[in-house]
């Protein structure tokens, strides 16, 4: 596939790269705290992956294989134009495997199947700032931040408690990075939150229209947090997956009548079709 | 290599289709030039050039085209453009009292040097719907006047700086800041703030402006001069280090005189609101002048209560691109966060009060 005319490797500038990478250098180097950078304007929407796509253009070279995943799915309609827009800008390879890729760009999920050394992973982040619906202004949070006072954080899960019983966040639950920054793991749901502790890949996230990118980097430690009486659990299915089979993946339900009829599939599309494919194979 | 995705792709292509013809619509209808839009729709793309930050009004026009007349759509497409552009430079300030003065109003003074010159203005236009223009009605021509306009226009903020009753505007030589390559931190200068001002959403400005003059954060403006007029823009190159013209443009300048009682450390003496936009935008430029001056709450002292006066909730939510591509981003798949929330819902209720009432 040729690059679009007209338009450099990965859609911007050299120099808007250098400066990404810069931002992204130092995201590293600090884990989990949000590093302001020069945020573009893409011609996708804000809200739409513009961080993440500008991490990625901002890092993906000719030789690299990328992988769009969007709810867990390589087929959902937004992951198919992200991925369309960097086959037209960076005329790369891409691949809906999740061990073949190099760069994997998602939105609201980690693959089921680990991800490996060498491996990176982008985020999508609308949100960066975990406590922004605590505290709504920018000049408190970083300052929250500064000294290390995630008080409100813990208050907030503790009235949870108090109220419900139980934590009742159940996606974009808050980690604490490498024991210093607070950080919001884009709205990956909690059940996600473990595979970023200590993951061999390198975990990058973009947020666009906030202008900020942060990271996780390889073997990291991300806790999610929690209290000893309350300690951080994941969701769990009755069902398995109806396709594959699967009791260890995340579930989508899908409503199939207006009867109450349900059925549970893995949200990772790539997992379930490869499972399905094996069994196939094994029979 | 590609792998095959299934549905989506296919999907995406065939509403893109329906989406151009939905735009071309019945093609038995002559179809718009890019002219006829700059020309016949001007003050569109007037304001797509202000809210897009890129002058030129082919481009503005060919936006408003492809957008369907969406004008907050067209201003995405001009931005998306810019972030293709590279950034060689700036301009020196242009010189708005040396501006060729299409229109010049002032509330505060009744007659002062040059004139009231009323110009090109919908004002005092009673809006009655003319129905000659759905019948290709060609307007009377508008001869120009027996006298030329003065050649002299000074600003009225000059006439009442000369007396020291306004403030005077700071000068800097420093090269601007700008936002659209740098990231936006808190708190901001008045110049950076200006800049989101001047490509902010017009409707989101008009309201905030329109809350402070019902009391939320009241500012008592006077509109000392509104002008509108052609300027020249000069840069000075490197290989050459003197200024050459590059361009003349239409400016629509805003300049608000506000009360002031003084402070310890400043005497009685008005304060300045600023708007400044492409094209004839006076109702941009009138409502940035409000906001800019009531953005200044902090820096003279004033209490602050009102959002108008709140720079972080101003300038984080004045941008249309911003704020259209995050609102309507709801509409993005959502599956895995609301599974994640029905199974919490349920759980909830198995627990909850409703159960223990059905037992």
């Amino acid at each position: 596939m040729n690059t679009s005319q007209g338009y450099n490797f990965a859609y911007l500038d050299e120099q808007t790269k250098r400066m990404i990478r810069r931002a992204i250098l130092k995201a590293v180097a600090i884990p989990g705290y949000q590093v302001p950078f020069g945020s573009r304007e893409m011609p996708l929407p804000y809200g739409w992956g513009t961080g993440g796509i500008q991490v990625t253009a901002g890092i993906i070279g000719p030789d690299d294989i990328l992988k769009v995943i969007d709810q867990g799915a390589d087929d959902t309609t937004n992951a198919v134009s992200i991925r369309r827009f960097f086959a037209r800008t960076a005329g790369i390879r891409t691949t809906s495997r999740t061990e073949e890729a190099t760069i994997i760009q998602t939105r609201h999920r980690i693959p089921e199947t680990p991800l490996s050394a060498g491996q990176t992973i982008v985020y999508q982040v609308p949100t960066p700032e975990p406590l922004r619906w605590l505290e709504p202004r920018e000049t408190e949070t970083r300052k929250m931040h500064a000294l290390a006072d995630y008080g409100i954080m813990h208050v907030k899960l503790y009235e949870d408690i108090a109220r419900f019983g139980r934590i009742s966040t159940t996606y974009d639950y808050p980690v604490l990075v490498d024991d210093r920054y607070l950080m919001r793991p884009s709205p990956i749901p909690k059940f996600d939150n473990p595979k970023m502790h200590r993951n061999p890949a390198l975990q990058l996230f973009g947020a666009g229209r906030e202008k900020r990118i942060y990271a996780v980097p390889p073997w990291t430690s991300v806790r999610s947090l929690d209290f000893e009486d309350h300690p951080f659990e994941v969701q769990k299915w009755s069902q398995a997956c109806a396709l594959c089979g699967s009791t260890e993946s995340f579930l989508d339900e899908v409503v199939t009548d207006d009867k109450g009829g349900r059925m549970f599939v893995c949200s990772d599309t790539d997992y379930c079709q490869r499972r399905r494919d094996a069994k196939e194979a094994a029979e | 290599m590609y792998v095959a995705v299934k549905g989506g792709e296919k999907a995406i292509d065939s509403a893109h289709r329906l989406m151009a013809e939905d735009r071309r619509g019945d093609r038995n209808v002559p179809e718009l030039s890019l002219a006829q839009v700059s020309e016949q729709l001007g003050l569109a793309v007037e304001r797509v050039m202000t809210e897009g930050s890129i002058h030129d009004r082919e481009l503005a026009a060919l936006a408003i085209k492809q957008a369907q007349g969406d004008l907050v759509e067209a201003v995405f497409l001009l931005r998306a453009y810019r972030t293709t552009l590279p950034r060689f430079g700036h301009t020196l300030p242009v010189d708005t009292a040396a501006m060729a003065i299409r229109r010049r109003i002032s509330a505060t003074f009744k007659d002062l040097p040059g004139g009231q010159v009323l110009g090109p203005t919908y004002d005092y236009t009673h809006r009655l719907l003319d129905f000659s223009l759905a019948e290709d009605g060609e307007p009377e021509e508008a001869p120009p006047a027996e006298r030329p306009v003065d050649a002299a226009m000074p600003r009225v903020t000059d006439v009442l700086g000369r007396e020291g009753l306004i403030e005077r505007n700071p000068e800097s030589d420093d090269e601007p800041r700008d936002l659209t390559r740098q990231p936006l931190t808190f708190p901001a200068d008045r110049t950076l703030r200006l800049q989101n001002l001047a490509r902010a959403d017009e409707g989101f400005l008009l309201s905030l402006a329109y809350s402070t003059q019902r009391g939320y954060g009241h500012t008592h403006p006077f509109a000392g001069e509104i002008r509108m007029g052609e300027v020249s823009v000069e840069l000075v190159p490197e290989e050459l280090g003197f200024a050459i013209e590059i361009a003349d443009v239409t400016l629509t300048e805003c300049q608000m005189i506000n009360q002031f009682k003084g402070s310890k450390e400043k005497p009685a003496q008005f304060t300045r609101g600023y708007g400044l936009a492409f094209g004839r935008s006076e109702r941009k430029a009138m409502a940035m002048a409000l906001v800019d001056r009531s953005l200044r709450a902090e820096e003279l002292g004033e209490d602050l209560t009102s959002p108008a006066q709140d720079q972080e909730f101003v300038m984080s939510h004045s941008d249309n691109v911003e704020a259209s591509g995050f609102v309507q981003h709801l509409k993005l798949p959502h599956y895995v966060d609301f599974q994640s929330e029905l199974e919490l819902v349920r759980r909830l209720r198995a627990q909850g009060p409703g159960k223990e009432a059905a037992e």
